[in-house]
């Protein structure tokens, strides 16, 4: 085991390099990603490694390489798709929802469609319009698909190629704010070793709070934590990693210890994975629930321009308000847990 | 001349103006030369090759075999006067039957409510039988739901056809077993998987995964309908399709209708012209004529196998039944148009031709005709025996890898079935609870 030091954006590479040499059926697509090596440099020099025949520039549009990547995969292939920004993903809505996730179980298990579709995901980066959004929702809502959204380099490069070797679409989340944040990285571990793509993970232990979240909340998520026990407050954080499904038993154990959830995401908020969680574990845990659930998410509005986009994309200070809420502290919006309609005249 | 627009009438056919097969730089590609349509009679009834209009015509109405210098080295197999020339047209007579006579009956079992829906294909004989003809095994095809004819010339079985219009499956059939796609119902969502799966070719071939043999690669057609036409799938699979010069035949039956919506509401010129734009050569070609259809596909997976990239086809017929049995066509057009294409009746045109010189007799008329008797009896025999698959087959092949929401979801399905007081004692409630992927053993349900 050999590790380096690389941003996420380049363990993603080094994870794409290993699942290409690995399998020769495994081709990547896409706009800009030849020879510019991607907007954000993910495929940077596969194209000069595996011909152009393998990472493909493409026309542009994005249910046209949605449906050809379908048509490789009915092939034999294993088609990896960069859309290159979460906005441009819905024009490519009825090949995912209707075609791809719907292909195995309408053949009843005859097509397998192993494509692999990378999504740079969420703001935060003062961005144009359409570059930055969270629509995950969306995706963990249909069925024959599953969905990942990692948060360190490590994990970009295994989930990565965990989804590549998987027989399943998978929707894979790259939380743009961590591109360039470094990890140290194996991006040859044997995927046998590494956990499972459906787990969760608890990346800090804690008795009082249990914070769920996931991509680029994770780190928001670990802040929170520190500046917690400052206060004296113990904060389990859990990062998700998989979307869908769900770990369940994951979040369950924690809550079970800690009687308070705390969902944090960027997405809108209504039916968002938050609300998912935090229906599961109202249901799973009631008795040893403390308080209700509390979901600090983005608002249920359109993502606002770059200047404003502090106010949708939850920081330390609203995770940390979310946290005061699960206990019942006064928070600074003056709300506790429970009493949703004052943060709503907030 | 019928009022409304969808009609390709002598009007409509008179607007197609220029060469028949129209490529990227708008001229004749070479593959037609000289057969450019000076000189001769235009229009549907026109008794020449070709219609003056740019579509190709061998068989005229009266089933008049007109030569095409260009095209005619595409039918030698049957215009060679042989024994198994006069086999293959009598097959090629036979398929049209058939699928006509499965067609009529799946229309009367659904009115008997043993279908649930049926999209007939009358009038599209030619057309499909005629395409489906030209392709090899190793040839893959992406359709759409009224192929019928196509797929039974794959070798899906006519009970198996009419599954998905029982409404116990979405599938009929296992695709790779007839190298057949699972009909698509989204409007034209297949023309992009055809260019996928031909990129895939191309990459076996590149691979030397599969080896081309004297006749060139595999190829793939994908059928569409007019209707399709606008849709922005097929349009970005005639760019995808033309930028990678896969092996592929867009093959678009133009049947004047999309339910209501006559064909000049998706196009004010003929369709064919959408594809040089593309820098696809495109070919429009008298869909109700079996022995054209033949030949233009059959040059264009030529093209395709022979590294001469996509083609468009552009095949001019018409759906002479309703859009499907839940349509009441008469709201929208006129009887009058119905009776100008029943004229043109494809099956009543290649008998014409088989007849003028004793090819076709009444003995094989009646042996034709008792077949497809044969088969829709057995198809009958057989749709109406179809069962309801277990409830709990629902939950089968979500995923291809186990997922636990699933998997949870089966098992609270399961429980509350078997909460029911006869639902212990109901089969059918199968045995497959707590796993993700099921144990489906009945036939064609059973996992790869």
């Amino acid at each position: 085991m050999t590790t380096q030091t690389l941003t996420l954006a380049k363990a993603l590479g080094a994870g794409l390099r290993r699942a290409m040499t690995d399998d020769p059926t495994v081709m990547v697509l896409g706009e800009d990603i030849g020879r510019l090596g991607g907007v954000y440099r993910v495929t940077d020099g596969l194209q000069a490694e595996f011909g152009p025949r393998r990472v493909v520039d493409t026309p542009l549009a994005e249910s046209g390489i949605l449906g050809t990547a379908i048509g490789l995969a009915y092939r034999g292939y294993r088609p990896v798709v960069e859309i290159q920004f979460d906005g441009f993903v819905y024009v490519a809505f009825d090949q995912i929802v209707s075609q791809l996730a719907k292909m195995h179980a309408r053949t009843r298990g005859a097509v397998k469609l192993p494509v692999t579709i990378r999504i740079p995901v969420a703001g935060g980066i003062g961005a144009a319009e359409h570059h930055s959004e969270s629509p995950e929702a969306y995706f963990v809502h249909t069925a024959g698909l599953r969905v990942v959204s990692v948060a360190t380099p490590q994990d970009a490069a295994t989930v990565l190629r965990q989804a590549i070797a998987c027989d399943d679409p998978v929707i894979f989340f790259e939380p743009k704010r961590r591109y360039h944040v470094k990890g140290e990285v194996d991006p040859d571990l044997p995927l046998d070793d590494a956990p499972p793509m459906g787990t969760a993970r608890v990346v800090a232990p804690g008795e009082d709070v249990t914070l769920v979240t996931f991509g680029s909340h994770v780190a928001t998520a670990l802040d929170a934590a520190v500046a917690a026990s400052d206060e004296g407050v113990s904060v389990e954080v859990i990062d998700l990693r998989s979307l869908s499904p769900v770990d369940h038993d994951t979040i369950a154990a924690s809550v079970r210890r800690t009687g308070r959830l705390v969902v944090v995401h960027e997405g809108p908020r209504q039916a968002g994975v938050g609300a998912e969680i935090a229906t599961s574990v109202t249901e799973r845990c009631f008795e040893y629930l403390e308080a209700p659930p509390v979901r600090v998410t983005g608002y249920d509005i359109p993502y606002p321009p770059a200047k404003l986009e502090g106010n949708q994309v939850p920081d330390l200070d609203r995770v940390l308000d979310g946290v005061d809420r699960v206990l019942g502290r006064v928070s600074a919006s003056g709300a506790t847990a429970g009493t949703a309609g004052a943060e709503v005249g907030a | 001349m019928p009022s409304t627009m969808g009609s390709t009438s002598r009007d409509d056919l008179s607007r197609a103006g220029g060469a028949r097969t129209e490529t990227a730089s708008g001229t004749t590609d070479g593959t037609h030369a000289g057969s450019t349509d000076e000189g001769r009679n235009g229009g549907p009834n026109s008794t020449a090759a070709g219609t003056g209009d740019g579509t190709v015509r061998l068989l005229d109405e009266k089933g008049v075999r007109h030569p095409d210098p260009a095209l005619d080295r595409w039918l030698t197999d049957v215009d060679d006067g042989t024994d198994a020339a006069r086999a293959t047209l009598l097959g090629l007579y036979e398929d049209m039957v058939v699928a006509r006579r499965i067609d009529a009956e799946a229309t009367a079992l659904q009115r008997q409510g043993e279908l649930a829906l049926w999209p007939p294909l009358q009038g599209q004989e030619a057309a499909q039988v005629g395409s489906a003809t030209a392709l090899r095994d190793d040839d893959f095809v992406f359709s759409s739901y009224r192929e019928h004819a196509v797929a039974r010339k794959r070798g899906v079985s006519p009970v198996d056809l009419l599954r998905v219009w029982r409404g116990v499956t979405a599938s009929g059939w296992d695709p790779y077993a007839v190298n057949m796609a699972t009909p698509q119902v989204i409007i034209g969502a297949q023309a992009l998987h055809g260019v996928g799966y031909a990129l895939g070719i191309q990459a076996d071939v590149e691979r030397g995964v599969v080896v081309p043999g004297a006749d060139g690669t595999p190829a793939v057609v994908a059928y569409v309908g007019d209707g399709a036409m606008s849709q922005g799938d097929v349009n970005e699979a005639f760019v995808f399709a033309a930028t990678w010069q896969v092996p592929y035949v867009l093959f678009c039956q133009n049947n004047q209708w999309a339910i209501s919506e006559p064909v000049a509401l998706q196009s004010p010129v003929p369709l064919v012209r959408r594809a040089s734009g593309f820098g696809v050569p495109g070919v429009r070609v008298d869909g109700n004529d079996v022995l054209a259809v033949l030949a233009v596909t059959r040059e264009a997976l030529h093209r395709a196998r022979t590294g001469g990239g996509p083609t468009f086809v552009e095949a001019v017929t018409y759906r002479m039944g309703p859009h499907t049995t839940a349509d009441d066509p008469t709201r929208y057009r006129d009887a009058a148009e119905l009776d100008a294409w029943a004229e043109r009746d494809p099956i009543a045109r290649l008998a014409a031709y088989l007849r003028t010189d004793g090819r076709l007799t009444d003995d094989d008329e009646a042996r034709v005709r008792s077949r497809a008797d044969a088969v829709a009896a057995e198809l009958r025999a057989g749709v109406v025996l179809i069962e309801d698959p277990p409830p709990l087959s629902v939950f089968d092949h979500v995923y291809a890898e186990p997922h636990r929401t699933v998997a949870a979801e089966r098992a609270e399905h399961a429980a509350y079935l078997a909460g029911f007081a006869d639902a212990t004692a109901e089969p059918n409630t199968g045995t497959t609870t707590g796993t993700t992927t099921g144990t489906t053993t009945s036939g064609e349900g059973a996992d790869r």
